[in-house]
């Protein structure tokens, strides 16, 4: 079995280490996906409910495969989402994931992907929303071989601090050797907006429920391509802002 | 209504209302003019109770309540409504969305229940089309892309649906091509005009009030107010500009 990883490892940098280890026996080799060529995937993930929700996820999109992953990253106390994705010729990959905490949490998405043929796309939305001592980040790696001509890979990170104590981190990191590629990546830190804050007083919401409008907006764009009427993430994760806001 | 007594106010420490004194009786509507700068903003923050706006002294009461021990939204629940000179955008929160959940929060305050979707959709409706806007507009993001004209009869919709007893509407009227404030002053006339109500029009024009004829015109200045008269006044002011009028 592989050894309990340390926060040496860059992968793990923030990572809460006590509470990994708690489940790690279950987790050492990760899950695995591989997509069919021009098949398609849509996975939702949310949260178990238990106070350290870890996964690791390696995913292979074959040529032409698509997947479509929306993550809420919720838990108590340790929430781990890590996904490692490899993709062939003219794959199309993109996760779409909320950190959303309060109290100490910590939360944190790893992604690595690995474009390795030509005409790849992947696109990766995060948004955090982090109350009270709760720290939530982002590490995003992307690879691109020198056979992965014509990759577009983008990355839009933003995150929402409710109090002074909490934290927010966004590491991306990129690694490309074919000269033929598009990557965008940004990340913003902010925090409610003073003004809006007033507005919806001044229409009488409470500071609560206009706290919770407001991260409903910052964090609703992330549900918009779920194919079908699959909207409960949408809802369980309205509950959480709910709570991080009150 | 709104009794306004002695009321000095100070942002980022600088005194910008420096003794304000104001009554709009029940059923009248009262315009306030005055230079760039005098401080009609100011006033309407300071009733509205945005942060940063500091009271030093005086004394408002609203209805027959002190108004400064209120919290801004409640404010609104006890029937204020502030009309934004600069209506603020908030993306990712369509307008149906922000203003049901602002009804229903006064609604709850006041232990009323919430309004259905339904019921909410045909009073927004309802409130459009009254101010002459396209019910979709509704859908979009509060503000976002809205143009300037756009923007503020979104405001006067949100006057309809919330159903003040009292209007605060700074510069409601700027921005407007002449269909949108002949739209904007029939709105606030069949909205507001009524015996049990009261508004407190900020403008800088005329072109307003001859759609919406006010029982008293102020002057603002410096923080004060300096002359009030009927509505010829802001016939004069039009004519002679604060300077001469204010003197
Ligand atoms: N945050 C602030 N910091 C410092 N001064 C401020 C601030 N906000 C407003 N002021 C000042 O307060 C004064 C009054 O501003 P206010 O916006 O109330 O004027 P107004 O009468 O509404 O003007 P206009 O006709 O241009 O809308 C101005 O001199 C303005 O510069
Ligand atoms: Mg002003």
């Amino acid at each position: 079995m592989t050894a309990l990883p340390t926060r040496k490892l860059e992968a793990y940098r923030y990572a809460d280490i006590d509470a990994l280890a708690s489940v790690w026996t279950s987790l050492d080799s990760p899950a695995r996906v591989e997509i069919a060529a021009q098949q398609k995937l849509q996975q939702i993930w949310l949260p178990s409910g238990e106070e350290v929700d870890v996964r690791r996820v390696e995913m292979v999109l074959e040529a032409g495969a698509v997947a479509r992953i929306f993550a809420l990253n919720n838990a108590a106390r340790y929430g781990r989402f890590e996904l490692d994705v490899t993709m062939h010729e003219g794959a199309d990959f993109a996760f779409y994931g909320a950190n959303i905490g309060g109290g100490d949490s910590t939360l944190e998405i790893v992604t690595t992907l690995r474009h390795v043929a030509p005409g790849a796309t992947s696109h990766q939305m995060i948004r955090s929303v982090l109350g009270d001592k709760a720290t939530g980040s982002f590490l995003g790696r992307i690879e691109v071989a020198r056979e992965g001509q014509q990759t577009d890979a983008e990355q839009s990170v933003k995150a929402m601090l409710l109090d002074r104590g909490a934290t927010a981190n966004a590491k991306p990191e990129l690694e490309i050797f074919a000269d033929d590629v598009k990557c965008a990546h940004g990340a913003t830190v902010g925090e409610l907006d003073k003004n809006q804050l007033f507005y919806a007083a001044a229409r009488g919401m409470d500071p609560a429920t206009a706290r919770a409008l407001l991260l409903e907006g910052f964090v609703g764009g992330l549900w918009d391509e779920i194919e079908g009427n699959d909207q409960g993430i949408a809802e369980v994760a309205r509950q959480a802002l709910r709570k991080v806001a009150a | 209504m709104l009794k306004i007594e002695n009321l000095h106010a100070t942002v980022a420490g600088k005194p910008i209302l420096n003794g304000l004194t104001l009554t709009i009786p029940t059923g009248e509507i009262h315009a306030i003019m005055g230079p760039n700068g005098a401080g009609k903003s100011t006033l309407a923050y300071v009733l509205g109770g945005r942060p940063g706006y500091e009271v030093t002294e005086g004394s408002v009461t609203f209805d027959g309540q002190d108004l400064f021990a209120l919290e801004p939204h409640e404010r609104a629940a006890a029937g204020m409504f502030l009309g934004f000179q600069y209506p603020v955008e908030i993306p990712g929160v369509s307008y149906l969305q922000f203003l049901r959940e602002a009804l229903n929060s006064q609604r709850r305050s006041k232990g009323e229940k919430d309004l259905t979707g339904g019921e909410f959709i045909r009073l927004s409706k309802d409130k459009a089309a009254l101010l002459g806007m396209d019910a979709e507009m509704l859908k979009r993001p509060v503000n976002v892309g809205f143009s300037g004209g756009e923007k503020k009869r979104a405001e006067m919709v949100q006057l309809g649906i919330m159903d003040p007893k009292v209007a605060i509407l700074d510069e409601t009227d700027s921005g407007l091509d002449i269909d949108a404030l002949k739209a904007v002053g029939h709105g606030i006339n069949s909205i507001m005009r009524d015996p049990k109500k009261s508004v407190l029009l900020i403008t800088h024009y005329q072109r307003l009030l001859d759609y919406v004829t006010p029982d008293r015109v102020h002057v603002l200045s410096r923080g004060q107010i300096v002359r009030s008269g009927g509505p010829e006044l802001a016939h004069e002011l039009e004519r002679e500009g604060y300077a001469e009028a204010a003197a």
